[in-house]
């Protein structure tokens, strides 16, 4: 017993086949029940989110002849958070010839995941990679190709081989497009209903079954509940609980944290991706972090002024006084460490007060030496269009003076928990993409979360969810029904209590400030006191959101601070729970850094003995503590060993 | 930097809508302009005032979804920069900045800088894919594309949909927008069996939506944030004349 979680009962997977890993998905399509083409219209799926997994799943089960409806709060689903992916997506089609293959994707998975993710779901990823291509080249989504006109590839994230496929630095773009593409051809032919701008604020769960939404219009302020067969969240990570972050400004909790409040539940919340290479911070203004590309560190060098508090310009410094500080310590990988180890290490020198530019909080990203050797049309035009990005947000050229970066928040590996069949604890409600926990263990690969996206959405999901539908349709739940009638008037009810407080501050101030706290506390390096304190002061500032926001205008009109108030309400919860994982989970693995479990020379230290499980997390009221339900962890291909990048 | 803005409010599509000047004062040169208007909203909404509405969501300039008209250019002065790319450093203390919503018969405003460019779906719609049900594609090395092939493609495929063409055009015409789309795919191999249905189609659906017709001015070019090349609404109107021809036939 403790003073802030219990422990409950261990849950399990029961959906994954076992037998040989190689022929389990196999099996399981092969055992999922069919539906009847013509009972196929007869039957309705929800889709919230239309990023890579929603878009995906929304135009395959269109496609197969479900009656598909879609939702996303951006103006068009063109327009998800999946189109700011940059870097490119991973398939094991081994076109290098370079010894890859869908083992050794699926090895490098579990492994990059710091063995925390489930061997039977990674496997499955890595065996529709290859598909995932066909697909979208069938769409004519245009990557990369070479002179031969194949298509071409590059190795990302510190792997060995060359898998990874792209189109220029814009790839999530061009994904995207493609699944929104077949989505539009669907919504042309009636069979998708696509709802823009619309936000649900509200799982309906009737009789222990998903079976519907509670939405709002953003532009009329409508709410109204919409039924069906099943629902399917595609709703992405929650990153923004930090407020800076690389994700896009409205990117949210809501969709999933609605659900685990009815029941569903929600998984190791407190993997955080820490990327190493975006721009800093400039001041106080500042809105959202921006993303520079993991290859600049094939070319550039990181490093800090030697001593700290030097203020001299970059150029001034000489050699001698710098500390090439990745080099230093990871002299065989040097600056090419994996993002958590790079962001940590950048940490560690800024807390020695040796960070530069504003605030102490970035380091040098070096070309000086990458021009002089290659020349700095070489340089260009590999990078170019990152050097010009960079010069347009810091003003700077960083073909004359180092770049600046420092970590920044990018990606959630926690989410609602799933089992093989991607259906979470709630019957017949189906999770997809980021916003589930299910592949990536405690540290995602570069160029995997496209991969997972659209894996789920075009091929996963579309087979599994056949199956729970195969038992349809269901009985038609009418509006006057106690659980329909009961979920509206939580949001009604929300919605005028947002209102209503009219206080002195605004949403914005208490999302910076809960930003502040769990990037402190809850971020990079983590401690049972900071976690401690943590957990007090996010409950503090709740208490004073719920008497002292000022949220203007009416319920009835667009009003983007509405929205705002009801996203940041939902990220406090999610940040104590985040909190609470990190406490509970004492050993440090992939992007979770727990201070007190590090080796002699400060790497992270797992506790496989005690640690090997999902920690899955039961709702029971805000004021309440959450109950912990244990999945083990079972490692029959890949075995448990310790990452070394010296 | 202190500044003033003078900043398009209208409360809903039934409004009038009128321009309203607001001083900004002690604003970071390296502050977006998103962020100028973040200041601007905090402080109204302290004030017990309406704040801006106005759209955006990635801010790094791929969305597509900023979307304002400033000193009377679509994203602003800074050329291939959206609104959101757009920084403080490039205006002046004292500066009186105009801030509009876009402007086209066919994006209706909803209230203050948000219009409704759904229109652009409706021209996807009409055309704007490859049929290609999931599950049914051949492997993806069965069809080489020649690399010049692929480059123009994607080139014409990083159109972000954001809307200042037709911003930007004296007609409201989406030409350009239609124009890299039917590009892009008229590129690929994959994209030849519905050549010529698509630009028919897609050139009603832009007619019905009530976007103007093009009469080559090239303002759209000059103030798109990808850079899409005018060039492509003449191989769009070459398209077409051949797509013509062919269901004559
Ligand atoms: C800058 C950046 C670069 C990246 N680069 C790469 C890369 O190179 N390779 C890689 O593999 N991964 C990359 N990632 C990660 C990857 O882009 C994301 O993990 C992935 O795209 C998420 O896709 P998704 O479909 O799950 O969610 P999203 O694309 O985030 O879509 C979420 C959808 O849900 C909708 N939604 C959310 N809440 C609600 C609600 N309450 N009501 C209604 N609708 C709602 C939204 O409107 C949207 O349509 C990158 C991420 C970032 C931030
Ligand atoms: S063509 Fe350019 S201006 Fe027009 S919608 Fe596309 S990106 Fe925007
Ligand atoms: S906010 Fe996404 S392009 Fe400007």
């Amino acid at each position: 017993m403790n003073d802030f979680w219990q422990d409950g009962e261990g849950i399990a997977d029961t959906a994954a086949p076992d037998g040989p890993i190689e022929t389990r998905w196999e099996r399981r399509k092969f055992t999922a029940k069919l539906v009847n083409p013509a009972n196929r219209r007869k039957l309705t799926v929800i889709v919230v989110g239309t990023g890579l997994a929603g878009g995906s799943a929304a135009a395959t089960l269109a496609e197969a002849g479900y009656h598909v409806k879609s939702y996303c709060y951006q103006d068009t689903p063109r327009r998800a958070h999946s189109i700011a992916a940059q870097g490119g997506i991973n398939a094991a089609k081994n076109y290098r010839n370079d010894g890859d293959s869908i083992y050794r994707l699926f090895y490098d998975t579990v492994k990059g995941g710091d063995f925390r993710a489930r061997e039977s779901n990674v496997y499955r990823l890595a065996s529709v990679s290859v598909n995932i291509i066909d697909q979208c080249v069938a769409q004519g989504v245009p990557f990369a190709r070479e002179y031969g006109g194949l298509l071409d590839n590059r190795s990302f994230g510190g792997t060995q081989v060359s898998r990874t496929f792209y189109a220029r630095g814009q790839t999530g773009q061009q994904l995207l497009l493609g699944a929104y593409q077949a989505m539009e051809r669907q919504i042309g032919l009636g069979t998708i209903e696509m709802n823009a701008r619309h936000e649900m604020l509200e799982l309906i769960v009737v009789e222990g079954k998903a079976r519907g939404i509670v939405v709002r219009d953003m532009v009329t302020g409508e709410i109204t509940t919409e039924m069906a067969d099943a629902v399917v969240l595609a709703s992405g990570g929650y990153g923004n609980v930090f407020f800076l972050s690389t994700n896009a400004k409205g990117c949210n909790v809501t969709a999933s944290w609605r659900a685990h409040r009815k029941g569903a539940l929600f998984a190791n919340p407190c993997y955080t991706q820490i990327h190493p290479t975006c721009i800093p911070e400039s001041g106080t203004h500042q809105s959202k972090l921006t993303l520079m590309s993991e290859s600049l560190r094939n070319d550039g060098r990181v490093w800090v002024p030697l001593a700290a508090g030097d203020a001299r310009k970059p150029g001034d410094i000489p050699e001698a006084e710098r500390d090439y500080y990745l080099e230093r310590i990871y002299p065989s990988f040097g600056n090419l460490v994996p993002r958590d180890i790079a962001s940590r290490a950048a940490k560690n020198v800024c807390d020695e007060g040796r960070g530069v530019g504003p605030g102490g909080l970035g380091v040098y990203l070096d070309f000086a030496d990458a021009i002089g050797r290659l020349g700095q049309k070489a340089v260009e035009a590999k990078y170019g269009n990152l050097f010009e990005m960079y010069e347009r947000i810091t003003g700077e050229n960083p073909y004359e003076t180092p770049m600046r970066i420092y970590p920044a928040v990018h990606y959630t590996m926690g989410g609602l928990w799933v089992d093989y069949d991607l259906q979470s604890t709630i019957p017949g409600l189906f999770v997809v993409g980021e916003a589930n926990f299910s592949d990536h263990g405690a540290n995602r690969l570069g160029a995997s979360a496209l991969m997972q996206g659209l894996g789920d959405g075009y091929f996963v999901l579309p087979t599994t969810l056949g199956n729970y539908l195969a038992a349809g349709p269901f009985a038609t739940v009418p509006q006057d029904h106690e659980a329909v009638v009961e979920a509206r008037r939580a949001v009604e009810d929300r919605i005028s209590r947002f209102l209503s407080i009219d206080g002195d501050r605004t949403v914005d101030s208490f999302h910076r400030e809960l930003g502040h706290i769990m990037w402190e506390y809850c971020g990079m390096e983590r401690t049972e006191e900071g976690l401690t304190k943590a957990i007090g002061l996010i409950r503090s500032l709740r208490d004073e959101f719920w008497q002292r926001v000022k949220v203007p205008g009416t319920g009835e009109q667009l009003n983007q601070n509405l929205e705002k108030a009801g996203r940041v309400a939902d990220f406090f919860e999610l940040g104590e729970l985040m909190c609470i994982d990190a406490l509970h989970r004492r050993e440090s693995c992939g992007g979770h850094f727990r201070a007190e479990s590090q080796s002699e020379d400060g790497e992270a230290l797992r506790h496989d003995d005690e640690f090997s499980y999902v920690a899955a997390w039961e709702y029971f009221g805000a004021d309440r503590k959450p109950t912990l339900h244990k999945e083990q962890l079972e490692f029959e291909y890949v075995h448990p060993s310790t990452r070394s990048y010296k | 930097m202190d500044i003033q803005v003078r900043v398009w409010r209208q409360s809903d599509s039934s409004d009038k809508g009128r321009m309203v000047t607001y001083d900004v004062k002690d604003i970071s040169p390296d502050a977006s302009f998103l962020e100028m208007l973040d200041v601007l909203n905090e402080k109204l909404i302290l004030d017990g005032a309406d704040p801006v509405a106005f759209d955006h969501d990635c801010r790094e300039g791929i969305c597509g979804m900023c979307s304002m008209v400033i000193d009377g250019v679509a994203h602003g002065p800074q050329r291939a920069t959206t609104t959101c790319q757009l920084h403080m450093r490039h205006f002046k203390d004292g500066d009186v900045i105009d801030v509009e919503p876009w402007r086209a018969a066919a994006f209706p405003v909803i209230k203050d800088l948000v219009v409704d460019r759904s229109a652009f779906d409706r021209i996807i719609q009409a055309g704007g894919y490859i049929t290609a049900p999931t599950g049914a594609a051949p492997e993806a090395h069965a069809t080489p594309v020649p690399k010049k092939d692929a480059d123009l493609a994607f080139e014409a495929a990083t159109c972000i949909a954001c809307g200042a063409c037709v911003a930007a055009c004296p007609n409201g015409s989406s030409m350009l927008f239609t124009a890299a789309k039917v590009a892009h795919l008229g590129l690929m191999p994959q994209g030849q069996p519905e050549r010529d249905t698509r630009v028919i189609d897609m050139l009603q659906a832009q007619d019905d939506a009530g976007f103007g017709g093009c009469t080559n001015m090239g303002e759209c070019a000059e103030v798109c944030p990808k850079g899409i090349p005018l060039n492509l609404i003449g191989r769009l109107n070459s398209d077409y004349r051949k797509a013509l021809r062919n269901s004559a036939r």
